[in-house]
């Protein structure tokens, strides 16, 4: 059941010019960078030949494509997420999935997976580009493979908070606005701990850069791991508790 | 009597401080098609929210097939089939789509899927518009995608909220004709503030007022109590009417102009007429009325002034 939520709302996205626009958008600012970084590793490659040990295609070319690649992702997913259920709202659609004979979190996990189903497509699509190097030149896949899980968490965690935002509206462009703030929020928070106090830890360990720097070098913590998925999981299921709320008390 | 396909009692329901419905029982059969009514704002959407299970009720107990809707909601569910005042469509996908996707959400099996699409279409007009995007539909085609997919998993109970708004006359008949037909095999609860559309299709009514049930009777039961308008041209005391036999009730609408009330009233209207006559009260019209929904449905929500009004505005235009 849970699929089919699914299959329909990654069915409606595509329907929609958003999802081509997104695609196509992002694929040409991407190569546009990848190609840059290419350059780039071309322009140093008489200097690295001197060093021992000298960091390859994947440290100079896909970590950092990676690394761009995330802020592309945070800025797109709240375009995405925002009409998951604030649109279902707003149609009355939402009085459709109500009285059909599933639970609230067979909605809330089918639309979630629908937009991650999505989402799984341009990671795949922008991993395409570094793979394409693995011809000519030697790719670390260990390290290419952390960085797409890298991505990959990320990218849950993002769709987790905008759908969040999504129950708590009916207007898409609020439930927007409003993850745009705390994604943004999530991500630069860490810069409160480059002071020695205490408390600086506990801002590192809740920010979203903190935990996915590591993965682009190839390290997987699984502290890392375990901070998305519980961010994610700590969403959908805020998401379940208030679509519940509003079936019971306006 | 059959086991009632919804019981539903003591329901409450509360937003913020406003008893949206307060204390409201509902029973429906096999076979019945139950009419609620009630002005804007009376309750009756949010009744039928409850008995989808679309709105959790604050108090009260709603049984579906003698399932609990509140213990067992998805079991409950499964013999619902719920159209809210909005048609609930996804305006990107065709209508073939659409009803597919609403049958799986009921969990029709697969091998069902063609057949009960199509007998869903079919029932509601909608054969050669399967390929169709929805949002390219008219909105009566659009109505009846909506009623499609409220029956297109074969459910016992159909819950349709005002299934007739905005339509033209030629539709809304069509979808009268079509409740009806559903009226046959399923128990269909539907909601409207048209009351010839209840005259037209419901075999009860039940009119709902500031969320309390305030009148329930079968169709055959209210067309039982007769009525009609006589008009004198001497200003006479009631008592001096209802003394007449066949007369159990009077009112005085305005000098002269008077309603009256008796069960099988119109098989006596003759002999009322000629006592009329025979006491010389100068008699200018007496004319025996069909049933009284319409007045009953008025009076009940808006009280004797607007019944007073409505009947002066009747009489002007004609």
């Amino acid at each position: 059941m849970i699929f089919h939520i699914a299959l329909r709302e990654l069915r409606s996205l595509f329907l929609s010019p958003l999802a081509w626009v997104i695609l196509g958008g992002l694929q040409i600012i991407l190569a546009w960078k990848f190609l840059g970084f290419i350059e780039l590793f071309y322009s140093l490659q008489p200097e690295l030949i001197k060093i021992k040990n000298a960091p390859g295609v994947t440290d100079l070319i896909v970590a950092p494509l990676f690394d761009f690649s995330k802020v592309i992702l945070l800025m797109i997913s709240p375009l995405i997420t925002m009409r998951l259920l604030s649109e279902e709202k707003q149609n009355g659609t939402l009085h459709l999935l109500l009285s059909s004979p599933i639970s609230m979190t067979q909605i809330v996990t089918g639309k979630y997976l629908g937009a991650l189903l999505f989402f799984s497509i341009i990671i795949i699509q922008i991993s395409l580009m570094p793979l394409s190097l693995a011809n000519a030149a030697d790719l670390d896949t260990g390290k290419f493979a952390a960085g797409m899980l890298g991505q990959f968490l990320n990218v849950a965690a993002f769709l987790a908070l905008g759908l969040y935002m999504s129950s708590l509206s009916k207007q898409p462009v609020i439930a927007a606005a409003s993850t745009y703030g705390l994604l943004i929020m999530f991500w630069i928070i860490n810069i409160a701990s480059t002071t020695e106090a205490a408390s600086s830890n506990f801002f590192n360990y809740i920010s979203m850069t903190y935990h996915s720097t590591q993965m682009l070098r190839g390290i997987v913590y699984s502290s890392d791991v375990a901070y998305f998925l519980l961010f994610s999981l700590f969403f959908i299921l805020l998401s379940i508790r208030q679509l519940d709320a509003q079936r019971l008390q306006h | 009597m059959s086991s009632p396909l919804i019981h539903a009692q003591h329901l409450h329901r509360y937003y913020a401080d406003t008893h949206a419905v307060n204390d409201l029982s509902i029973e429906l059969h096999q076979g019945d098609i139950l009419g609620l009514l009630g002005p804007n704002g009376a309750g009756k959407s949010s009744c039928m929210q409850m008995l989808c299970g679309v709105l959790a009720p604050s108090a009260g107990k709603i049984e579906i097939n003698g399932i609990d809707l509140l213990d067992h909601p998805n079991q409950a569910k499964q013999h619902i089939g719920y159209l809210p005042d909005k048609p609930p469509l996804y305006n990107e996908l065709t209508v073939d789509e659409y009803l597919n996707y609403t049958a799986k959400l009921r969990h029709t099996p697969n091998h069902k899927l063609h057949d009960y699409r199509e007998q869903a279409k079919q029932r509601c007009g909608l054969s050669s518009h399967g390929n169709r995007l929805i949002s390219n539909l008219s909105k009566g085609y659009q109505q009846r995608v909506g009623i499609a997919q409220a029956i297109i998993h074969h459910p016992k109970i159909i819950i349709l909220d005002e299934p007739t708004v905005g339509l033209d006359p030629i539709q809304m008949r069509e979808i009268r004709s079509l409740i009806t037909e559903l009226g046959k095999h399923h128990g269909v609860i539907l909601s409207t503030h048209i009351l010839p559309e209840v005259q037209a299709v419901c075999t009860r009514v039940q009119i709902i007022q500031q969320g309390c049930s305030v009148f329930n009777k079968s169709m055959d039961e209210l067309k039982h109590s007769d009525w009609a308008t006589l008009k004198l041209e001497k200003d006479i005391d009631i008592d001096a009417l209802q003394n007449i036999p066949g007369i159990q009730t009077a009112e005085k609408m305005a000098p002269g102009n008077f309603q009256i009330y008796g069960k099988e009233l119109h098989d006596s209207l003759s002999g009322i007429s000629e006592h009329c006559v025979t006491e010389k009260w100068g008699l200018l019209e007496i004319s025996p009325r069909e049933n009284n929904l319409e007045q009953t449905f008025i009076q009940l929500t808006s009280g004797e002034a607007y019944l007073q009004s409505a009947i002066t505005e009747t009489e002007n235009a004609s």
